[in-house]
């Protein structure tokens, strides 16, 4: 009877031990310290940090996708590790090196699937987003046995990856509807040197940035057949373009319901485009090279940030004005910015100041600031249920 | 006899620094500092932070090897015609781009 009783006290007291208070995670997130190769879990609702994971690996040039319950996440590192974090316990769930240098990934529609864009051995590779277990490998093998570097890659809806082949200037879109035996379609002399890409948010449109040509690529997803159109044609109109210190990065899709605002690249401008015609709009002269433009989640304002020697400023454009109305100094190189999912704040990460700063997106005032060493990608959880983050 | 012996030693301080060290001379080693952060940070953000590659090519003496100095200096400074690789002339002198150069080919001291 006693030995009973102790075994309960037992009991209640390791359950109790255990036991951490019960909370969601619709307002946590990522942020990655480069230089170390760890990881803040940071909340959002009173911009705090929880916790820092380390031991991913080189973060040099990091990006993450969550699961769609958002308890994990999803790190892509420069080494060609994939690291799954969970977002609860605080700790890595599981880890594979599947390349020897990546650039990012994409999950898929179901999140059954991870898919990683490697530049060594350059290729796709994808999988289980349970396990971290390889479902498929896609070399991205061009020309005379040879394999280009991959960049761009997106999920789309049915279980597809679109993803282009830097060295090849090529788009290939992959169905994974059964894993282990992906279907390729390949889009070839798409132009010259795609760097980056995006897709829209309904998984409708890719856009593949091409590095030294004056315009972008175009496929539209739900008419493969149509080919790959190109867009914005002699945006440049034919002028040198200038030195680009850091290259764009297309993900920041930002939309309006009318337009589509891309930087541009060797030129100081936000180009705007009509999103029925895909004719241009109008274009934004801007501070410096452009290297993400953010729309806020309603669309009203897009956030710039630009490349070296002017990353320590910041641009808000008002996308019905269709101008600058803020041009901010936050710090020395702002390398990233996450808007909370309703877009209230923003969250911007100054690198050489080892600090993340918190805006206010009404008043254009900083609100609170954490401290990180060198940060780079910030990453929130609501990316867990947009297509294309 | 010692006169001798001080100008000898003199010159050969003078040949010793004006030799290997003779970029290093020029820079400060405030300004060192901030190139070395250049190097990872900003050139890192194509060339890898640990310099093994990424968009462009890795930067390791391993892959510098039997290339002319004066031919990496010039693509730093004059960058690449068709590929992302921008001219630095104008942000970095030549005297900093032969250091930075140098240093490179003998491996980054801080690199993992």
């Amino acid at each position: 009877m006693r030995r009973n009783l102790f075994a309960l006290l037992l009991l209640v007291l390791l359950l109790g031990g255990c036991a951490t208070p019960l909370r969601g995670t619709g307002d946590l997130g990522l942020i990655i310290e480069r230089a170390d190769g760890s990881v803040l879990i940071v909340e959002s609702t009173h911009q705090q940090t929880l916790a820092r994971i380390e031991g991913l690996g080189d973060l040099s040039h990091a990006s993450v996708v969550y699961s769609r319950d958002e308890r994990y996440a999803y790190v892509f590192g420069r080494d060609g590790a994939l690291t799954k974090v969970d977002m609860l316990r605080q700790r890595i769930a599981g880890r594979v090196m599947q390349s020897g240098n990546s650039i990012g990934g994409a999950i898929s529609q179901d999140g059954r699937l991870v898919a990683v864009a490697n530049y060594q051995p350059g290729g796709v590779k994808v999988f289980d987003a349970e396990t971290l277990e390889l479902m498929a490998d896609i070399p991205a093998a061009y020309g005379d046995g040879k394999y280009s570097k991959v960049v761009g890659l997106e999920d789309s809806t049915g279980n597809r990856f679109a993803f282009s082949l830097y060295d090849a200037g090529e788009i290939w879109v992959a169905d994974l509807h059964d894993p282990r035996n992906p279907v390729i379609e390949k889009f070839r002399d798409i132009g010259r040197l795609p760097y980056d890409a995006l897709v829209s948010m309904d998984g409708r449109h890719y856009i593949a940035g091409l590095f030294g040509e004056d315009g972008l690529a175009l496929l539209d997803l739900w008419h493969p057949e149509r080919g790959v159109q190109r867009i914005l044609d002699n945006y440049g109109r034919g002028e040198q373009p200038l030195p680009v210190y850091k290259m764009p990065h297309l993900e920041g899709w930002a939309l309006s319901e009318e337009h589509a605002f891309l930087p541009a690249i060797g030129r100081h401008e936000l180009l705007i485009v009509d999103r029925r015609t895909w004719q241009e709009a109008g274009r934004i002269a801007l501070h410096g090279q452009p290297v993400f433009a953010m729309a806020r989640p309603d669309g009203r304002q897009i956030w710039i940030n630009f490349a070296h020697p002017h990353n320590d400023t910041v641009q808000v454009i008002d996308t019905v004005k269709q101008q600058v109305i803020a041009t901010l100094t936050p710090g020395k190189a702002i390398l990233h910015m996450e808007f909370t999912p309703r877009g209230e704040h923003i969250w911007l990460s100054v690198r050489d100041e080892d600090r993340v700063d918190v805006y206010d997106t009404t008043t254009l005032k900083r609100i609170a600031e954490l401290p990180a060493r060198k940060p780079s990608g910030i990453f929130f959880t609501a990316r867990a249920h947009r297509i294309g983050l | 006899m010692s006169r001798h012996l001080l100008l000898l030693l003199l010159g050969m301080a003078i040949l010793a620094s004006a030799m290997p060290l003779q970029a290093n001379a020029e820079i400060d080693p405030a300004r060192q500092g901030e190139l070395l952060h250049l190097l990872r940070h900003d050139c890192g953000s194509c060339h890898g932070m640990t310099l093994k590659g990424g968009l462009g090519p890795a930067l390791l003496p391993d892959t510098l090897a039997g290339k002319p100095a004066a031919t990496l200096e010039a693509t730093v400074l004059y960058g690449r015609a068709g590929t992302p690789m921008p001219p630095w002339r104008g942000l970095l002198t030549e005297a900093e781009v032969a250091w930075l150069v140098a240093i490179l080919m003998k491996g980054v001291p801080d690199a993992p």
